[in-house]
């Protein structure tokens, strides 16, 4: 669910890339709207920024799974916790549905996996905060997913084919997280005041954060450029920002919750609501891990990773087995 | 594994995975995962492609059997079907009022 621009600039080709003539046809056929396939020629460059984008958003998906799992056996209700266990499991799949797709730029899982684990690989910084309580599920559902899928539509349309076929599979499901979040926060709010008071706490935690998931602002970018003659992303990271608001504050107002931004105004001129700055101090403190819970989520991912080290062993040395088996009749 | 391999895991090999989505369709690749064996591949693709009404039958087939054609040799290939236009219903002209052709 969860691709964010974190990109400070572009990666350039390092002058390996000899064939300038098919770098300029690819380049053409890209503006064309011709899919690039997995054996199909590219620039080093194209595969290099695919391979971390969308890495970066697989790690997102699953480093997704541990903020609202902390949730699930506090659902207060069977049939909140059997929503939220769907939808943590869709967080895994989405992951899954990214790594096949970057898998076929031939790189391996278990090395982008272990460039997560080691710290050396980004993901959304909005994973970074804790969620402190039940409203925190139905916010993120809301808002989180709501800018993810407002993020994720348009890379549909990427020039990648299986960047773009897992994209529209995982634009399908997040459609039931953004909406199974806004349901919950609408019971909530007609609650008791408590209740309320517990919805409008979360929206003032997570609002600004959200609103810095579509990445720095367009002239700080300049990574945009490129994908953007690459058919990777084809729209920028303000025009997302702006839609994503654009449609969240009508939702706020039936939902009767404030904005914690006293900047936000409809602006009959340009069609648009206006927005307060975004303090992006914080959001490249966060990213570059000294967010609030940068640590704790690697850890917990470590930390599974190496429990985990004698069921995939057990399983290896199983699947070897059945063979030697079958062989001997 | 042995000890020898125990700070060196083995990678867990890949599948791809094809779904038939309804009776009286084809199966279509829908991706790749994980796993040790062909059984457990097929759980694996139950949990990650068919989780809601995706298909009611699923293949898998190890990454490293398939041989697929090399971009570059695409003229060689798919050439021929451009150039031999008379393979095409519409390269003959017929009178006109015939029906039924």
């Amino acid at each position: 669910m969860y691709n964010q621009s974190l990109d400070k600039g572009p990666l350039k080709d390092d002058g390996r890339d000899q064939d300038e003539d098919r770098r300029i046809e690819f380049e053409h056929n890209v503006l064309a709207g011709y899919t690039v396939e997995p054996k199909d020629w590219m620039p080093e460059g194209y595969r290099k920024t695919l391979i971390r984008q969308m890495s970066q958003h697989a790690h997102s998906e699953v480093i997704g799974m541990l903020p609202e799992g902390d949730w699930i056996l506090r659902a207060p209700t069977l049939k909140r916790k059997a929503i939220l266990l769907a939808k943590v499991q869709d967080e895994g799949g989405h992951g899954l549905y990214l790594y096949s797709a970057t898998e076929t730029l031939g790189v391996s899982r278990d090395l982008l996996y272990e460039d997560l684990l080691h710290g050396r690989a980004k993901y959304s910084s909005i994973f970074n905060y804790p969620t402190l309580s039940w409203a925190d599920v139905g916010v993120i559902g809301w808002l989180v997913d709501g800018a993810a899928i407002m993020n994720q539509i348009p890379l549909t349309q990427c020039s990648y084919g299986p960047y773009a076929r897992a994209m529209v599979r995982i634009c399908k499901e997040e459609s039931f997280h953004q909406r199974q979040g806004f349901e919950l926060l609408n019971e909530m709010m007609n609650g008791s005041e408590k209740q309320k008071e517990m919805v409008q706490n979360s929206v003032n935690r997570w609002w600004w954060p959200t609103v810095m998931m579509f990445g720095p602002e367009d002239k700080d970018s300049v990574h945009s450029k490129e994908s953007r003659t690459w058919g990777i992303k084809r729209v920028t990271n303000d025009e997302l920002r702006q839609n994503f608001i654009d449609v969240t504050v009508p939702q706020a107002e039936i939902l009767g919750v404030d904005l914690p931004d006293p900047d936000i105004r409809w602006n009959e001129e340009r069609g648009h609501y206006d927005f307060g700055e975004v303090d992006w101090t914080e959001f490249w403190r966060v990213v570059s891990g000294h967010g609030p819970c940068n640590r704790d989520r690697i850890e917990a991912k470590r930390k599974a990773w190496e429990e985990g080290v004698w069921v995939r062993e057990a399983i290896m040395a199983h699947a070897l087995n059945e063979k030697v088996v079958d062989r001997h009749g | 594994m042995g000890n020898d391999s125990s700070n060196k895991e083995v990678e867990i090999p890949l599948y791809e995975v094809f779904i038939r989505s309804a009776n009286g369709l084809e199966h279509r690749h829908v991706g790749s995962l994980h796993a040790a064996d062909a059984e457990m591949a097929i759980m694996n693709a139950r949990d990650v492609y068919v989780r809601r009404n995706e298909g009611v039958s699923i293949w898998v087939v190890p990454s490293a059997c398939i041989t697929a054609s090399d971009p570059s040799s695409k003229e060689m290939l798919f050439g021929p079907s451009r150039d031999k236009i008379y393979r095409h219903p519409t390269f003959y002209n017929l009178p006109e009022g015939v029906r039924n052709i």
